[in-house]
């Protein structure tokens, strides 16, 4: 009896299996999916020219220079601050804070900021940085604004590296006569730097991609200029590619196509990046 | 070699016995009050221990003595990791944690606000249970000590590092890889980097929360080996789970059983003539 049981689990088992297969099998297609229409789309518009022109209201002179380098002006403010400050608090959170209600009350409010859409953020931004510090529709209200967007998922994720560094690691500092600041500089981040790390990477690629906060504080989507300061206007990656798929013209489209090629490009070096630098930590760390 | 190894804490222990029947012969009850002659490292005077709700040390007195080895033994869960943690104050890094009573270390009172508890882990150095090296270079896990007490010097850090070394019985084992990894060692090559360390802050007093449990039985040979040779220059607190261990290496021993102390006298006297039923129960494996 209990040898026709064994068959029945095994089958449970096999069907198991075959489900999580299709379900692994069927996200990879949407994305194959994706990337191949995108792909047909836009091959024949990505060209050099097309990288290194600004745009126009001719497809064949357009490009998307003005968006490759107001995106990486952008991400000059938004990578240290959001860096900074996301650490920051993090070891604050965890290495610092007496476990209190406050301490909760904070937790919990940043766990919750991470979920808030991030057309939310933009209309804080608009408030604060456009109108009241008068900064206007410029790269340094972008910076800061996308510093809110990424600045919780930062801090979550640099806790959750924190929390994996061995107490007993910690207590070997401290015992030796360590203070806070000398066990988390030395011992804590160092150990918890691959996380953070791949975190940050993941946060700031998140940021790359992001369209409705530069929407809503007004990055303008025709930028015939490279932005010169933290306060000129400026455009970026996605909002280049919405603008081009709104206009009529079928060869817009496959600029769009084209510019979500670029951007895509950029998301998977970064990932990629995020990848290696955790595993070239966690081998150094374990040998 | 390991005939040696093995020689030495069986002499220990033969040796002390001795003592001890010598001492219940002629002066039984004056070995409980031996320790008031040696120059005390800390005095305990009625220390409680809370967890939350928990009594886990209940009015606990005695004086450890310096430049001898103490041996805690007891059950599991009777305190005595506990008590060890409050000595440097380790303990503080559990919440809920609360403490009445006080703990005077070279006749300063360790709970004292004013009290750097920073300057007193400098004093008071301790090993873990299970080996705990920072997962850096070997150089680098002794070094660590002195660089945050601000020593940069790369001269004076080579010769502490070598020196450490040296006392901790692992120089020449590690001598040509200072530069790799130290989680590559053996485990008891780990836990004797890790009384390096230790030493390298140059302590006075050295905590030993059961440093051999996670060992073999030869590392714990070496270990115990460095503890008789330590001795001489630090005062050293073990706590046990291993009687043989505490009849080999310690001098005193002090027997806890929830949270109480029940007997602490000198080793061979406690193990040969308990005064307690409870003691002899427990080294004669009735219980615990």
């Amino acid at each position: 009896m209990i040898h026709k049981k064994v068959k029945r689990r095994k089958a449970i088992n096999h069907l198991a299996k075959f489900m999580f297969l299709l379900a692994t099998l069927l996200t990879l297609s949407v994305l194959g999916i994706l990337l191949c229409q995108i792909f047909l789309d836009g091959k024949e518009y990505v060209t050099l020219d097309f990288i290194t022109s600004f745009p126009s209201r001719f497809y064949e002179k357009s490009g998307i220079w003005a968006a490759i380098w107001g995106t990486i002006w952008v991400m000059a403010v938004t990578i240290p601050l959001s860096f900074m400050i996301g650490v920051g608090t993090a070891i604050y959170l965890e290495e610092y804070a007496k476990k209190t209600m406050f301490a909760t009350f904070i937790q919990m409010n940043i766990a919750n900021l991470a979920g808030v859409p991030s057309i939310v953020f933009g209309l804080l931004g608009l408030t604060i940085f456009v109108r009241f510090m008068g900064w206007g529709q410029s790269v340094l209200s972008g910076g800061l604004t996308m510093t809110l967007v990424v600045l919780p998922i930062i801090v979550v994720a640099a806790q959750e590296a924190i929390k994996t560094v061995p107490k007993e690691l910690k207590e070997a500092s401290f015992a030796m006569g360590a203070t806070k600041w000398q066990t988390t500089i030395h011992v804590v981040l160092p150990a918890a730097l691959p996380g953070i790390l791949t975190g940050t990477i993941l946060a700031i690629s998140r940021a790359i991609g992001e369209t409705a906060p530069l929407l809503v504080i007004g990055a303008m989507a025709y930028v015939a200029f490279v932005p010169d300061g933290l306060l000129s206007a400026f455009t970026v990656l996605p909002i280049q590619i919405f603008n081009w798929t709104t206009r009529p013209q079928e060869e817009f489209h496959g600029l769009a196509a084209a510019g979500i090629i670029v951007l895509m490009i950029i998301l998977f070096i970064m990932n990629g990046l995020a990848i290696w630098l955790r595993n070239k930590f966690q081998n150094t760390s374990r040998k | 070699m390991e005939i040696t190894i093995n020689r030495k804490p069986l002499d220990k222990v033969t040796e002390s016995e001795n003592e001890g029947r010598q001492a219940v012969h002629s002066i039984k009850l004056e070995q409980a009050n031996t320790t008031e002659e040696l120059p005390a490292v800390f005095k305990i005077n009625e220390l409680n221990l809370w967890y939350g709700q928990d009594h886990a040390l209940k009015d606990i007195q005695f004086t450890i003595p310096e430049k001898q080895v103490t041996a805690i033994i007891g059950p599991s869960g009777c305190g005595k990791s506990t008590f060890i943690k409050t000595l440097n104050r380790m303990v503080e890094m559990v919440p809920s944690v609360r403490m009445s009573g006080e703990i005077l270390y070279r006749g300063r009172n360790i709970f004292d606000s004013k009290y750097n508890v920073e300057e007193l882990r400098t004093e008071v150095g301790m090993v873990f249970q299970r080996p705990n090296p920072f997962p850096k270079s070997i150089y680098e896990n002794i070094a660590y000590g002195p660089k945050i007490h601000g020593i940069k010097n790369k001269k004076v850090l080579d010769e502490v590092v070598e020196k450490s070394l040296r006392q901790a019985a692992i120089w020449d084992e590690v001598k040509d890889r200072l530069h790799e990894n130290a989680v590559g060692l053996s485990g008891g090559q780990q836990q004797r980097l890790c009384i390096a360390r230790c030493l390298a802050v140059e302590p006075d007093v050295i905590l030993m929360d059961e440093p051999t449990s996670a060992l073999d039985p030869i590392s714990t040979l070496k270990v115990e080996e460095l503890i008789q040779e330590l001795k001489k220059n630090y005062s050293i607190v073990i706590v046990t789970h291993n009687m043989q261990q505490a009849a080999r290496i310690s001098d005193k021993t002090a027997f806890f059983l929830n949270g109480e102390v029940i007997e602490f006298r000198d080793t061979g006297t406690l193990f040969s003539t308990p005064s307690d039923k409870r003691t002899e129960d427990y080294i004669t494996g009735r219980f615990g």
